[in-house]
C-alpha cells in the first residue's frame, strides 16, 4: 500500500510550497482526538524525523509517521471544490465511519 | 465533508477547532474579505465576485448588499463616511439619503425603519462573513478589520460596534497602510522604513513605516481627503471638452462623460497614444490623447500628492534615501505615469506586484492569521495617534500630553498642580488637537477631579494619565497625589471627525503656527501676571503695615501698570511690568521673608539651625 496524491493535489501543493518559499513536502498524518475518534492532519513539512517513511507521488514527497501511517495507508489525497469552497480531501480505504462533517473518522 | 488547508508544521488544530481567521477591508466603495489558506493569503469570492460594494438596500422583508442589489433602487452607499459621526458633524443637504433630522444622532430612513451606520455597516460585514463561512463550511473564529490610519477613536469604535453587531469577533483593527506592508512581507525583511502609497478613487494618503527588531511602527501619516482617481478622470473630461468643443451639457452628459473619461484613463495604462471615435448625444465625439499629453496634464495633481509624501518624510525625520522599500495601494496607483513619478521621487522600484485594490484585505487576512496563533509570524503591530491628546490648563492654553503620531499602544503620565489657593476642585478637560488654543481643537470629554485637600496654590499634585490602546481607544484618569486620593475617571470615546477635518486642523496648525506661538506666549504671560498680582495683594492685605508710605505708593503704581498692561496684550510690554512690580516689591519681600524666619527661629541659636 502506499499514500498517493491526485495530480490535481499535486499541482496545489506545489503552488502552496513554492509560495512558501520552504519547505521539502508535506506531511498527512493522524491524531487521536476527535469527535469520532481520529482526526486527519496536513502539513508542510521543513524536516523529516528518523522514522518518518516517505512516499513520493506526482514530484511531491509525502512524510508519514509509522504510527499514523496504519490508518491512512491506501489514502489518496485529492483536491477538490465544493460549492465556493475548495480544498484537500482525504479518500481513505479504512475509514467506516465520518463524523458529520468529515475531520474525524473512525477506522 | 469538510475540506482541509495545508496547516503549518505542527499547527494542525483540534477537528472542529479550527481557528479560522479572515481579515476585511471594509471600504467606503467596496469591501474585501481574505483568508490565509494552506499558507497563501486568498481574497475570498461570492463566487463571482472578489470586490464587493459597499450597498445596503433595505427591502420590505430582506436586506440586500452590494451585487445582490437590483438597480435604480434607494440603495444605501457610501456608509463608511457617516460611521461614528453625529448629525451637526455632517453636511444633510447633500445626503444620498432621508435621515431623521430630530435625532442628535445619524438615523437614516428604511423601508424596515430608522437604521443607524453602525447597523448598516454590520450588514456589509455580515455578508463578508457569510461569503467566508460558506467558503469553509465553518464558523469563523475572528477577522482583522481594516480602518484608514486618520480614524478617531470614536470611528475606530463604531466600526468594531458594526463587527460585533454582525456577530464577528474582532482580532483587531488596524490601519490600512500597515495591512499593505504586511501584503508585501515587509515584515519578513529584516529592517527597514517603508513608504506606504495609497491612491484611490477619492482620496490620497501616504504612511511611513518602519520595521524593526520585529515591530512594525507608523512613523507618520500625511495626505488628502479629496485627492484621487477621481480627479484624473477630470483632466481627462475636461480635454476631450476642449477637443471637441462641448457646450451646454447638463449633468447627465457630465455623468456619461465621467465615464468615457475613467474608460480612456484605463486604456492608457496600457497605451502610448489613444484614437477614440465615439458616440455621445447622437455626435460623434473624437479622442485624441497620447499619454505624454495625459502626463503633462496630471503633472500638478502628482506633484500634489509628492508635497503630501514630503510633509510625511518631513514629519518621520527622514530623508528620501532613508526609504527602504514604496508600496503602492489603490486602483489609482495603475496608472503608469503615477508609477513612473513616484519611482522617481524615490529612486528606486517600486512594491507593486499584488493587485492594488486587494493588498489591505490581503495584510489583514495575514494580520489575522497571526493573531489567531496558526502562523510562526507573531508580527506585533503599532500604529500612531493621528492628533495630540492633551488637557485644558490655566489661560485657555492646551497642554499636550500624547503627541501627534506618537505609536500606540501607549500611555504618558504628567503632574499638575493648583492655581488658587485652597481649591479643592480641578477641572480635566480633554482635548484633541495641534493648536495652542483650546477653542481651536476638540473637545474628547470633560470631567471634575473632587476632593483635592485645601493647599496653597502649586502645593496639590495632580497626575494626569492618558492611556491609549491598541486599538486608538482612550483613557484619561486624574489622581490626587498629596493625599493619595485616587479618582479615575474613563473617557468614553467621541463620536464624530473624518479624514478632511483632521486634515483641515492640522493644516490650520501649520499656518497658524505664528499666531498660535504668539498666542501662547501672551497667555503664559498674562496667567504670570495673574498670579503675581494675587499674590502681591495678598500679601499687601496680609503685612501691609511692613511698608512705608514711598514703597506703599511704588507697588501700587505697579500693580496698577502692570494690570493696564495685561489689557493691551503685549506679551513684552507685560513681562516689563511684572519686571516693575517685581523690582519695587523686593524690598517688601525682604521684609516679610525676614519676619517669618525670625518667628521660625526664634528661640533657637543660630548654632543649632541645620542647614
Amino acid at each position: 500500500m502506499a499514500i498517493s496524491l491526485t495530480k490535481k493535489a499535486a499541482e496545489r501543493v506545489d503552488k502552496y510550497l513554492k509560495n512558501r518559499g520552504k519547505g521539502i513536502g508535506l506531511r498527512l498524518g493522524v491524531k487521536t482526538t476527535g469527535c469520532s475518534g481520529m482526526a486527519y492532519t496536513l502539513e508542510f513539512l521543513d524536516q523529516q524525523n528518523p522514522e518518518d517513511v516517505v512516499f513520493e507521488s506526482n514530484n511531491i514527497k509525502i512524510y508519514v509517521d509509522p504510527k499514523s501511517l496504519v490508518y491512512i495507508d491506501g489514502t489518496e489525497l485529492d483536491f477538490t471544490r465544493e460549492g465556493i469552497n475548495e480544498g484537500f480531501k482525504f479518500n481513505n480505504p479504512n475509514v467506516k465511519d465520518e463524523c458529520g462533517c468529515g475531520e474525524s473518522f473512525t477506522v | 465533508m469538510a475540506l482541509l488547508q495545508i496547516s503549518e508544521p505542527g499547527k494542525s488544530t483540534e477537528p472542529h477547532q479550527r481557528k479560522l481567521s479572515i481579515g476585511i477591508d471594509l471600504g467606503t466603495t467596496n469591501s474585501l474579505v481574505a483568508s490565509v489558506i494552506s499558507g497563501v493569503p486568498t481574497i475570498l469570492s461570492d463566487g463571482e465576485h472578489r470586490l464587493i460594494p459597499s450597498k445596503v438596500l433595505y427591502d420590505e422583508n430582506e436586506v440586500l448588499i452590494g451585487h445582490d442589489i437590483p438597480e435604480h433602487k434607494n440603495i444605501i452607499s457610501s456608509i463608511k463616511r457617516y460611521l461614528g459621526k453625529k448629525l451637526k458633524d455632517i453636511d444633510t443637504h447633500a445626503l444620498p439619503f432621508k435621515i431623521d433630522k430630530e435625532r442628535e444622532d445619524i438615523f437614516i430612513q428604511t423601508h424596515q425603519g430608522l437604521k443607524t451606520p453602525v447597523e448598516i455597516s454590520s450588514e456589509i460585514l455580515k455578508k463578508l462573513k457569510q461569503i467566508a463561512t460558506e467558503r469553509f463550511q465553518d464558523d469563523i473564529f475572528g477577522a482583522v478589520i481594516t480602518v484608514p490610519a486618520y480614524f478617531d477613536e470614536g470611528q475606530r469604535q463604531a466600526t468594531k460596534d458594526a463587527a460585533q453587531l454582525a456577530g464577528i469577533n474582532v482580532l483587531r483593527l488596524i490601519n490600512e497602510p500597515t495591512a499593505a506592508a504586511l501584503a508585501y512581507g515587509l515584515d519578513t525583511k529584516k529592517e527597514g522604513v517603508y513608504a506606504i502609497y495609497d491612491l484611490g478613487g477619492g482620496t490620497f494618503d501616504i504612511s511611513i513605516l518602519r520595521f524593526s527588531k520585529g515591530v512594525f511602527e507608523v512613523l507618520s501619516t500625511n495626505g488628502n481627503a479629496s485627492l484621487g482617481g477621481d480627479d484624473f478622470d477630470q483632466i481627462i473630461k475636461h480635454e476631450i471638452i476642449k477637443q471637441n468643443t462641448l457646450e451646454h451639457l447638463n449633468s447627465e452628459d457630465h455623468e456619461k462623460l465621467n465615464n468615457i473619461a475613467k474608460m480612456i484613463k484605463e486604456k492608457l495604462t496600457k497605451n502610448d497614444h489613444l484614437n477614440e471615435h465615439l458616440n455621445f448625444k447622437n455626435h460623434n465625439l473624437n479622442v485624441s490623447l497620447s499619454s505624454k499629453t495625459f502626463e503633462n496634464l496630471a503633472i500638478t495633481l502628482i506633484d500634489k500628492t509628492i508635497q503630501c509624501v514630503k510633509n510625511a518624510l518631513f514629519d518621520a525625520d527622514l530623508n528620501v534615501t532613508d526609504i527602504d522599500g514604496v508600496v503602492m495601494v489603490g486602483g489609482s496607483t495603475r496608472m503608469p505615469v503615477i508609477q513612473k513619478y513616484i519611482q522617481q521621487f524615490f529612486k528606486q522600484s517600486l512594491l507593486n506586484d499584488l493587485n492594488p485594490d486587494e493588498v489591505v484585505a490581503i495584510g489583514a487576512a495575514r494580520q489575522a492569521q497571526a493573531l489567531s496563533g496558526q502562523s510562526d509570524d507573531d508580527t506585533l503591530l503599532l500604529d500612531v495617534t493621528p492628533l495630540s491628546l492633551g488637557i485644558e490648563t490655566m489661560g485657555d492654553l492646551v497642554e499636550k500630553i500624547i503627541p501627534r503620531n506618537s505609536t500606540i499602544p501607549i500611555a504618558k503620565a504628567q503632574e499638575f498642580t493648583t492655581y488658587k489657593d485652597g481649591q479643592t476642585m480641578m477641572k480635566i478637560h480633554v482635548v484633541q488637537g495641534e493648536r495652542e488654543k483650546v477653542s481651536e481643537n476638540r473637545s474628547l470629554a470633560e470631567f471634575i477631579l473632587k476632593d483635592i485637600p485645601p493647599l496653597p496654590a502649586g502645593a496639590a499634585k495632580v497626575r494626569v494619565i492618558f492611556q491609549v490602546d491598541a486599538d486608538s481607544m482612550l483613557t484619561v484618569s486624574a489622581e490626587e497625589l498629596t493625599t493619595g486620593n485616587k479618582t479615575k475617571v474613563e473617557v468614553k470615546p467621541s463620536y464624530g471627525i473624518d479624514d478632511k477635518s483632521i486634515r483641515k486642523m492640522l493644516e490650520d496648525s501649520f499656518i497658524n503656527a505664528n499666531i498660535d506661538k504668539e498666542f501662547r506666549s501672551l497667555a503664559e504671560i498674562v496667567v504670570e501676571a495673574n498670579q503675581i498680582i494675587e499674590l502681591t495683594e495678598k500679601a499687601i492685605t496680609e503685612d501691609g503695615h511692613l511698608l512705608d508710605e514711598n514703597e506703599s505708593h511704588s507697588i501700587h503704581k505697579s500693580l496698577v501698570d502692570l494690570k493696564k498692561e495685561i489689557d493691551l496684550n503685549d506679551p513684552q510690554k507685560i513681562k516689563e511690568a511684572i519686571d516693575m512690580l517685581n523690582n519695587t516689591s523686593t524690598s517688601f519681600a525682604e521684609k516679610r521673608m525676614d519676619r517669618s524666619v525670625r518667628s521660625a527661629f526664634s528661640g533657637k541659636n543660630i548654632n543649632n539651625i541645620d542647614y
